[in-house]
């Protein structure tokens, strides 16, 4: 767990969502998965956000604007600065044969870190709308399904499922491969096991899902 | 003149150089039985601060003395036990199976749960059981949710306590943007973070010139200002909290800014701030508070 200022070097517009580029500096990006805390700029406390890239000398973020603290983020300029807390909390095991990534609206964001580390294996993402669906063009080798189609409605079985998407997607995903690694949600406002705010029930037990997750096993979490 | 982090908001295992950057490590609350806390959601942010309502998730003692305080001793950083009970001979058992481990440097009572009366009657029964049921440092831990927190703080002296913890989180609401809903499952949460400080400030004012006993002041504390204002109000110890979610990094940071800010006052050492808010600071050292609060048991 680095904590670091770091600066901004780019904020792109993708669709709806911001790509934030920041300087890497000593920060590790850790494993496909894992995450950061990100000060939001005027906010009591800083926002997780997975890696969503690994540019040369740089952290990428895809940052979708649904609050106080995540329209603060997009408004970054390059130049400015904020600190960053992580990786931090488990990311994906990625000893699989025959990997699938599954991603709904803004849970492809940790998608195109790990589609490098896996060598860019196929890949479903669904979208609300096609300017939502712009950001699967950070995912090589992605189908893209857009509402009233679910991307459950495009799964195949046989495959090592990575997925990362809304509950409900979540959920759905579950029911169809058991062993898929689900990356999940949850309020945090520390990341690194401090507050409690992040617990959910794991495994039967309530658990802090920065410390134990955010990627879990589809079972341990049977809804 | 200590930094500690608020009982709650670190957990020294899963951020152990955390822990090592502070002057002693003050536990989650730890319950007879173990708890798992509310139902999610039970944090959420507001302007200047958070929200909590988590509910003393904790492991309960038995597991507490078990697995959590061996592990916390390999740390080498003093340890203060947070209690929480919701009856006084609970207290009284939590303090009466701390006492003999050597690794615990000091138990703080918290008080002020909300699922415990917070009245002055009771904050004496709590600290006067607890006293008879150890030898170690007791503080106690008082919310500033009461009209005269000065008349509480002297219930707590009186019963023997050696110094006291100020403050807790004081209750808030928050509602969901387009529902109007409350944003925590359980409706209110208690309220920490920057927006608590001059109700810190306010307390520990107050209860320095009630009492002169020994004060870990928190609440809100998020720079070496701030921190410098608490010591200015009475307290010789600070506690940071909220500020920890944000930066882990705080305790060498605040450290640094309370000596600069210090040396920017002139008076030398930092005990020499200690209530100079006060016409006439008490002088008081933490064994002057100590003995004090002996002497009335
Ligand atoms: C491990 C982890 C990784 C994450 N990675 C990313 C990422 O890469 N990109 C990204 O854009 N976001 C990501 N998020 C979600 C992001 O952290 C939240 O959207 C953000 O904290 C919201 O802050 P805010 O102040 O903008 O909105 P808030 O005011 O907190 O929320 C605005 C509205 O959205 C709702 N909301 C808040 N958080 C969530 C949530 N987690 N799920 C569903 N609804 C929610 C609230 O109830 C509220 O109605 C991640 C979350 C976690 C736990
Ligand atoms: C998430 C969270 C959990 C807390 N848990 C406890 C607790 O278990 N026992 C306790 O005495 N205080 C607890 N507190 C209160 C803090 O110890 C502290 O008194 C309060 O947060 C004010 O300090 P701050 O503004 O610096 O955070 C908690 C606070 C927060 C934010
Ligand atoms: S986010 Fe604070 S414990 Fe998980």
């Amino acid at each position: 767990m680095q904590r670091a200022r770091a600066r901004v070097t780019g904020a792109e517009q993708i669709g709806p969502y911001t790509l934030l580029r920041v300087a890497r500096g000593s920060l590790e990006p850790g494993i496909p998965g894992q995450f950061f805390m990100l000060e939001a700029p005027g906010r009591p406390l800083p926002r997780p956000m997975s890696l969503c890239l690994t540019p040369p000398g740089e952290l990428a973020f895809l940052i979708d604007p649904i609050g106080p603290g995540t329209r603060a983020l997009c408004a970054l300029q390059p130049g400015d600065r904020l600190a960053i807390l992580g990786p931090l909390g488990n990311g994906y095991r990625l000893d699989v044969e025959r990997p699938l990534l599954v991603g709904g609206g803004i849970g492809a964001a940790p998608l195109p870190y790990l589609s490098d580390a896996l060598g860019h294996p196929p890949a479903i993402l669904g979208f609300r709308s096609d300017w939502h669906a712009e950001a699967a063009q950070l995912v090589p080798n992605a189908e893209v399904v857009v509402e009233p189609t679910f991307v459950t409605e495009a799964l195949s079985p046989g495959h090592d499922v990575f997925a990362c998407g809304p509950e409900p997607m979540l959920a759905a995903v579950a029911k169809l491969e058991p062993a898929a690694q689900l990356a999940w949600e949850a309020p945090m406002a520390c990341g690194h096991g401090a507050c409690y705010g992040c617990a959910v029930q794991i495994d039967g037990e309530i658990k802090r899902l920065c410390v134990e997750g955010p990627v879990l096993a589809a079972e341990a979490v049977a809804a | 003149m200590k930094i500690l982090n608020a009982s709650g908001c670190l957990d020294a295992l899963t951020a152990p150089a955390v822990a090592r950057s502070l002057d002693a490590f003050v536990t989650k609350s730890v319950t007879p039985l173990p708890r798992e806390g509310n139902a999610p959601p039970r944090i959420a942010e507001v302007e200047h601060g958070m929200l909590n309502s988590i509910g003393l998730a904790n492991p309960g003692i038995d597991r507490f003395l078990a697995h959590t305080l061996p592990r916390l001793r390999e740390l080498e950083v003093p340890i203060w036990v947070s209690v929480g009970g919701f009856a006084v001979a609970e207290y009284a058992d939590l303090c009466d199976r701390l006492d003999d481990r050597p690794e615990v440097e000091a138990i703080e009572l918290n008080v002020s749960c909300p699922n415990v009366d917070d009245v002055p009657a009771s904050v004496g029964e709590i600290v006067a059981a607890s006293r008879a049921a150890t030898r170690k440092p007791l503080y106690t831990k008082l919310s500033p949710a009461t009209a005269d927190i000065a008349e509480v703080a002297r219930a707590a002296q009186k019963a023997g306590t050696d110094g006291l913890s100020l403050v807790n989180t004081i209750l808030g609401l928050a509602l969901d943007e387009q529902t109007l809903k409350p944003r925590l499952s359980r409706g209110a949460g208690g309220l920490s973070g920057a927006a608590l400080k001059p109700i810190a400030l306010a307390a520990v004012y107050a209860c320095y010139e009630a009492t002169g006993l020994p004060i870990v002041g928190m609440g809100g504390i998020t720079s070496g200002r701030d921190a410098l204002e608490l010591v200015a109000a009475g307290a010789a110890s600070v506690a940071l909290g909220t500020i920890l979610f944000a930066d882990p990094g705080a305790p060498a940071r605040i450290r640094a800014e309370l000596a600069s800010e210090i040396a920017n006052l002139g008076v030398g050492e930092i005990d020499n701030a200690i209530g100079l808010a006060h016409a006439e600071p008490a002088a008081i050292s933490k064994t002057a508070g100590r003995s004090a609060a002996m002497s009335v048991q």
